[in-house]
């Protein structure tokens, strides 16, 4: 039978690929000049599921919640090896912070109803703040494994991890249910099937859609879905109240558009002198 | 972040510009499998949607993945031990990404679990792969072999070996040369013999065998007890078992990931292919010529990659105050480059699709019988213009391929010849494409009877009445006159009758012949794109040189080359 997983994934701004025009004049991202792309530890994360899944078998759903075109990202985890996708969208649940981000995702995955583990990528490249997937994995009350670098054992039980902390790693074990958000160093994510992205390319949506309990219970390997399930507010139940900006208490005080530049040039003579000079100067100012 | 498909327009020139039609509807035998597979394409858009979009991972993985680790391939090489190979751990690492991503079984059939892909594409992802490794495509390109049991293999067979290859569980590797049969096939000595069981065992050695390592082999043998020419010769399928030993693997100069390897054959048990006999002349020779079209996608890859390097190291190299790139020593270089690679590439896709044509029709007479009378007089046809034109591009593709990398390096001047930079290794990795799969030379003796027997010019004929050339009016002038010099030397060989000397000018026929056939292509392509007319422009300038002073050697009958080369190369004593 092996294990159910749900993967949370996001649709962020390419920050890696930054043209001229990426930022706006107050210091905002300008998010219709950066192609849209799927988080790069996301990947991660949908990477891990398929190779647990290879390991010991289960079934893959990937959830995101975001405008319709972020059912772009779904597609892209279609094309990878997830068995189904469920967009979380509606326009309540703009202007998100991380909190009622949480929340939003707590009621979708109360929705999808049993499952065994949750992944997600450690933190998005736009927000840096990895604090959804652990908000996700308190609001529904489960274990939670952060910044995984490694599976070492699993099954249906039970996994043992290693995770990074500061300076270090940890081996910890934990049961089911479980959640756990993933470092880009976990594994090297693979590239979409050239099967599955001729297969999903023109995947129709449908929105409510009930077929998707009926897809879920009767996941087998062979089959390839037919429809991408989209959730409303209403459909998963939240309350209006406590997702999108009314549900969000981070407010924005200030934005401050830095620009970097290059002050002076030091030259650091090629000796071992002057090498420990750099190093002490380095750890001083806290770089390294 | 680089994507090799998305940052070369030129290839996407070639395909989307390109009528894939017929190819589609051929390949797709009227996407008959639309409803059978989720991965197979609704209609024509969707077909060439697919193309593109399986084009991207492609592109991707090339880019991002396999362009990072070549260095290393190069480095490590492919390595022997104790009767065992290793390839390189980049390479190893290519192989299972690209399994991954369900590429392989390209161009095989979707129920036996391949992409159905046509050659046109096939090309480009060999073409695409070769720019970020030059090893990775021998490897690749071996699905070949896998079509070649497709095509001759029983059901049974077909079956039963198929699905291995696309789940990436063998690799698979032609064993055709041997230590005193190179260029000439038909002096294999290899023997096959059928015990009182039936079953075909193979005793004697194979030479120069790429990834000879691999868990399945095609292998020559005689299987004609007595006989010496080709028809005493079958094709065996080898699984590989304890009765093969690899003997060592070569020291080479270039395309050092991928394994050469010399095997020796003891009472090793294979099961025959299709029929007796028909081992060289019918399923080796269709081997061959898949084989060849991807060497030739191969070369333009290289030459892909060492013209970006030259330009890019150019462009930021300064000297006498001003970007070399601005030297005319150096944009000439530069130029002729590109030019030459877009002109190969114009061919290559050309007769990529001359073969999706032909292998097309093969098909659908063979599933619909009765379409036979129909489409009988375009198989000869196409079945002619991809025998004229495989050997054709593969000989140019590959010395256009080793020019264009000799001057990359000449380009970034001393510190090419340091392995500081890439270029040194397309150097080396470029030089083997003028060689296997047949040497230019032979390439030639395949070329010349399409060109004496003037199938090129039924070609040329076709292009003149299916285009309006008047927008290039000029151009297209041009390529005309060369056709008439061609034809005045073809005619002049003719009459001759003399065997001797239209064998020392093959050659040279085959040279203009390319220049022509080229000229027209490009022609094509100038009605497409300003930028194309340019380059028609420059390609047919020099061609127009080579052409002329081509045809006025060979109407002067000089043929002092045939009378004194013994006196010179025979006799080495000057005083």
């Amino acid at each position: 039978m092996g294990l159910k997983m749900i993967v949370m994934v996001k649709q962020v701004p390419d920050t890696h690929n930054i043209t001229g025009e990426a930022m706006k004049a107050d210091g905002t991202v300008n998010r219709a000049r950066l192609p849209a792309i799927i988080n790069p530890e996301d990947l991660n994360a949908l990477e891990e599921a398929i190779r647990i899944k290879e390991r010991i078998g289960g079934h893959i759903t990937a959830i995101t919640m975001g405008p319709q075109k972020a059912v772009q990202v779904l597609k892209e985890c279609l094309y990878r090896g997830a068995d189904d996708v469920i967009l979380i969208s509606d326009r309540k649940f703009a202007g998100a912070d991380t909190l009622a981000t949480a929340y939003t995702l707590k009621f979708a995955v109360d929705k999808i109803g049993s499952f065994d583990l949750i992944l997600c990528g450690r933190q998005a490249i736009d927000g840096d703040t990895a604090q959804v997937g652990p908000q996700v994995a308190e609001k529904l009350g489960i274990n939670q494994i952060t910044s995984l670098l490694e599976v070492v054992e699993i099954d249906e039980e039970e996994i043992t991890a290693k995770h990074a902390i500061t300076d270090g790693y940890e081996l910890v074990k934990s049961k089911m249910p479980l959640l756990l958000t993933v470092t880009s160093e976990a594994n090297e994510p693979r590239s979409p099937s050239a099967k599955l992205v001729m297969a999903y390319k023109n995947i129709d949506q449908e929105v409510n859609g009930d077929s998707y309990e009926e897809a879920y219970m009767q996941a087998d390997d062979s089959s390839l879905i037919d429809r991408i399930t989209e959730w409303n507010a209403d459909s998963i139940g939240v309350d209006s109240t406590i997702c999108g900006l009314q549900g969000s208490p981070t407010k924005v005080k200030k934005i401050e558009n830095v620009v970097l530049a290059v002050n002076d040039i030091q030259q650091i003579p090629a000796t071992e002198a002057g090498i420990t000079d750099l190093m002490h100067e380095l750890m001083d100012d806290h770089i390294i | 972040m680089t994507n090799y498909y998305q940052d070369n327009t030129d290839i996407q020139f070639q395909l989307k510009k390109r009528d894939l039609t017929r190819v589609v509807s051929l390949v797709e035998d009227d996407f008959s499998d639309g409803k059978k597979y989720p991965h197979a394409p609704k209609d024509l858009d969707d077909a060439l949607d697919n193309y593109e979009r399986v084009l991207e991972i492609v592109g991707e993985i090339s880019g991002d993945f396999v362009a990072p680790r070549a260095r290393d391939v190069d480095a490590t090489g492919a390595q022997y031990a104790d009767g065992e190979v290793t390839y390189p751990k980049g390479l190893q690492e290519a192989i299972e990404r690209i399994n991954k991503a369900d590429l392989s079984g390209f161009v095989l059939q979707r129920k036996y679990g391949g992409l159905n892909m046509p050659y046109t594409v096939f090309s480009a992802v060999i073409e695409i792969f070769a720019r970020a490794d030059a090893s990775l495509p021998l490897i690749i390109s071996l699905q070949a072999l896998a079509a070649t049991i497709e095509k001759f293999g029983s059901d049974e067979q077909k079956d039963r070996i198929l699905p291995r290859f696309v789940s990436g569980e063998i690799v698979g590797s032609m064993a055709l040369t041997e230590p005193d049969s190179g260029s000439d096939l038909q002096s294999i000595m290899l023997k096959a013999s059928q015990r009182s069981d039936g079953k075909w065992q193979l005793n004697g050695v194979k030479r120069f065998i790429t990834s000879g390592c691999e868990q399945l082999s095609l292998v020559m043998a005689r299987s004609e007890e007595g006989s010496s020419g080709g028809r005493g010769i079958s094709l065996f399928i080898y699984e590989r078992d304890q009765d093969m030993r690899i003997r060592r693997i070569e020291s080479k100069l270039g395309i050092k990931g991928s394994p050469t390897c010399e095997l020796q054959f003891n009472n090793a048990q294979a099961e025959l292919l299709g029929k007796r006999r028909m081992g060289l002349v019918k399923y080796t020779m269709y081997l061959m010529n898949s084989a060849r079209l991807a060497i030739a996608a191969q070369a333009v890859g290289i030459a892909e990659a060492a013209y970006r390097e030259a330009n890019s190291y150019a462009r930021d190299r300064n000297q006498f105050k001003k970007s070399i790139q601005d030297i005319p020593a150096v944009y000439e270089m530069l130029t002729n480059m590109r030019v030459n690679i877009e002109a190969a590439r114009c061919l290559l896709y050309e007769t990529s699709s001359m073969v999706d044509i032909k292998e097309g029709i093969e098909r659908k007479i063979e599933m619909h019988p009765d379409s036979r009378a129909d489409l009988k007089n375009d198989l000869s046809r196409y079945t002619k213009y991809a025998s004229l034109c495989t050997p054709l591009i593969k000989r140019f593709g590959a010395d256009m391929a080793n020019q264009v990398c000799y001057d990359a390096l000449q380009v970034h001047g001393g510190v090419g010849f340091t392995k500081e930079f890439d270029v040194e290794r397309h150097y080396r990795d470029v030089r083997i494409t003028s060689i296997y799969e047949g040497t230019s030379q032979l390439q030639v003796l395949g070329a010349v009877g399409g060109v004496v027997g003037g199938v090129i010019f039924e070609r040329l004929n076709d292009y003149e009445s299916d285009n309006d050339f008047s927008e290039v009016g000029e151009l297209y002038d041009s390529a005309q006159k060369l056709r008439a010099r061609l034809e005045a030397a073809v005619s002049h060989i003719k009459e001759k009758a003399d065997a001797d000397f239209q064998e020392y000018h093959s050659e040279r026929l085959v040279n203009m012949a390319t220049d022509t056939l080229l000229a027209y292509l490009l022609c094509i392509d100038a009605l497409k794109s300003d930028r194309k007319k340019k380059i028609a422009q420059l390609f047919i300038a020099g061609a127009q040189i080579r052409v002329k002073s081509t045809q006025e050697f060979i109407l002067a009958d000089d043929v002092s080359m045939m009378e004194f080369h013994a006196d010179i190369i025979k006799q080495e004593e000057v005083l």
